[in-house]
């Protein structure tokens, strides 16, 4: 297919491959047998009662379709649509990232100018970094005595380090070059700050960025399964208890949907803040 | 003695060596440029060139000594001392005009937006950039019109000493004459003091007014200071042909090749270290008597 560019052709190999995978796995389920087929005996010792399985993929489309044709409506605390599920988990990912971010950047900037404040920080940063997210929640529940600030907490807590730690990375590597041209143009530290070293840095910082909110989309599912209540976390371990598989799978699909937009969206910063030297 | 417009007295930098004692790279330098003259200063790598620059831009502090420059002492950095870097120093996030008008803005912060932008403008067209080129990023210019950006940035803000770091080092042969070329001519009408460092001796003869040639290290010193006895306007092809082009280059190649090495790492005992000037000119045979008869230089 020389005609072909090589989006088109990755493309195309893309969409065979969905509908095999796709075809593979409608195949590989079992049908259930119809009532109508089953003995007497069968149908006393409860047979006809549909099984617990794992649905075929037209059935989660099915209801993929269904979910995302009325996806706000609100039927009760065991009973909202995907939406609010999800706008729930976005609200909380965005307050704890933010929050972070405001604390992580100027914190990874006085960090990264100064190799004392560097120094000095490095242990405290290299025992907190490594410790699993959700290894805060019970004292964070203590703490704060509310299960949806403690998700929000968690959130906070997991998007700081890489948020922090490739601040002051980039900081400190501004090429002293560029630091000189503010130098020498008498530029305050303010001004300095603002016009060469975050420009210069903003690329670092906004992989930084970027890392963090993957992390914290990642750990809010698992956050929200045990705080309980809202979210996207909470609806997958909702059906888990309803023996909902077609819902779980398509709850599994949307967080992998939302994961992706959200990179796509810092990937676009991230080009917006490049530069090539 | 009146003092010359810009001092550099009994400047010393060591550093430690590493193991516990200093390694001094020059010791007690002591030597001046007048005001709107054209100092270059040659000298091996490694001979403290650089660090002479950066004391003077005031990016570094020496061990001891002092810069006085129009009467004041040198302490930090200055829009006062404008310096053009060997690798340019822009800021690759800023379109070419804005790496001028930044500056600009910096030197002259009472001007509207417009002046900032018009002024900047003049000087980039003074070194041929104008037009949809100034909007270009640095990354999207050849390292020649890089550095006449970064040439245009420094004279844009009438520096009272311009200091310019091997700025043609990086660039080839074709394009280092043209924009010398333009150096000159746009140095011509600015009358502005420049110090240079080149490594290049056909590059600071046809520029300087006076070469300062440095032994090497350790223990480096200004040990001369050349007059360039070729009247100016200069221009690269005529020079060549003036009688005292080649006896001032044989003397510069012979100290570089030679005497540089023989009168290297010698301390000074606390002496000052002052340049002796040396005056090469044939043009007037009564002046002087003619040095040594010199082989002609082969060009290193």
């Amino acid at each position: 297919m020389p005609s072909l560019s090589l989006n088109q052709r990755a493309l195309l190999l893309s969409v065979v491959m969905l509908v095999v995978g796709l075809l593979a796995w409608e195949a590989a389920i079992p049908a259930q047998k119809a009532v109508g087929e089953l003995t007497e005996y069968e149908r006393l010792t409860g047979g006809g009662v549909p099984k617990a399985g794992v649905p075929p993929p037209s059935q989660v489309i099915a209801k993929a379709w269904q979910e995302l044709s009325n996806p706000f409506y609100d039927a009760g605390p065991n009973d909202k649509g995907i939406g609010i599920q999800i706008g729930y988990s976005i609200y909380r990912v965005l307050s704890g990232y933010l929050m972070a971010a405001v604390v992580a950047i100027p914190l990874g900037f006085l960090i990264g100018m100064s190799p004392v404040a560097y120094k000095a920080l490095n242990p405290f940063i290299q025992v907190l970094r490594p410790i699993s997210p959700l290894a805060w929640m019970p004292l964070a529940l203590f703490i704060i005595q509310d299960s949806e600030a403690s998700a929000i907490f968690v959130i906070f807590i997991c998007s700081i380090w890489p948020m922090l730690i490739n601040t002051a990375f980039g900081v400190a590597g501004v090429r002293q070059d560029w630091v000189n041209v503010a130098r020498t143009h008498e530029l305050g530290h303010l001004k300095t700050a603002f016009t060469v070293i975050l420009p210069a840095a903003a690329p670092t910082i906004v992989t930084g960025m970027r890392i963090s909110i993957g992390i914290a989309w990642l750990v809010i599912v698992a956050a929200e399964m045990l705080v309980g209540g809202t979210g996207i976390g909470y609806y997958v371990w909702n059906e888990w208890n309803n023996l909902d598989l077609t819902s779980v799978i398509f709850s599994i699909l949307m967080i992998g949907v939302v994961g992706m937009m959200l990179d796509a969206a810092f990937a676009s910063l991230q080009r917006a803040v490049a530069y090539a030297e | 003695m009146t003092k010359p417009f810009l001092s550099i007295e009994n400047l010393t930098q060591t550093y430690p060596d590493g193991q516990g004692g200093t390694m001094t790279v020059f010791e007690n330098a002591t030597f001046g440029v007048e005001k709107g003259e054209f100092v270059c200063i040659l000298g091996h790598s490694g001979c403290g060139k650089s660090t002479i620059m950066n004391i003077l831009a005031g990016l570094a502090e020496p061990t001891s000594g002092v810069v006085v420059m129009d009467g004041r002492e040198v302490s930090g950095p200055s829009l006062d001392r404008g310096v053009v870097f060997q690798n340019y120093s822009l800021l690759p996030w800023l379109s070419t005009l804005k790496n001028v008008s930044f500056g600009v803005a910096a030197r002259h912060p009472e001007w509207s937006k417009a002046e900032v932008l018009e002024h900047s403008r003049k000087y980039l067209a003074m070194v041929g950039l104008e037009g949809d080129v100034i909007h270009r990023k640095p990354s999207q210019l050849s390292g020649g019109m890089r550095q006449r950006v970064s040439i245009a940035r420094a004279f844009a803000n009438h520096p009272k000493l311009l200091l310019l770091d091997e700025p043609f080092g990086a660039l080839d042969a074709l394009t280092r004459g043209t924009i010398q070329d333009e150096l000159l001519k746009i140095w011509g009408d600015s009358g502005q003091t420049v110090f240079m460092i080149t490594h290049d001796i056909d590059e600071a003869i046809l520029l300087a007014d006076r070469i300062l040639l440095m032994t090497n290290g350790p223990f480096a010193r200004v040990a001369e200071s050349v007059e360039i006895t070729i009247p100016r306007p200069r221009n690269r092809t005529a020079i060549v042909e003036h009688p005292n082009y080649y006896a001032i280059r044989n003397h510069l190649v012979q100290f570089l090749g030679k005497r540089s090495k023989e009168l290297a790492g010698q301390a000074s005992d606390g002496a000052t270290q002052s340049p002796e000037t040396v005056r090469i000119d044939l043009t007037d045979a009564a002046d002087e008597p003619t040095p040594e008869p010199r082989l002609r230089a082969v060009n290193t």
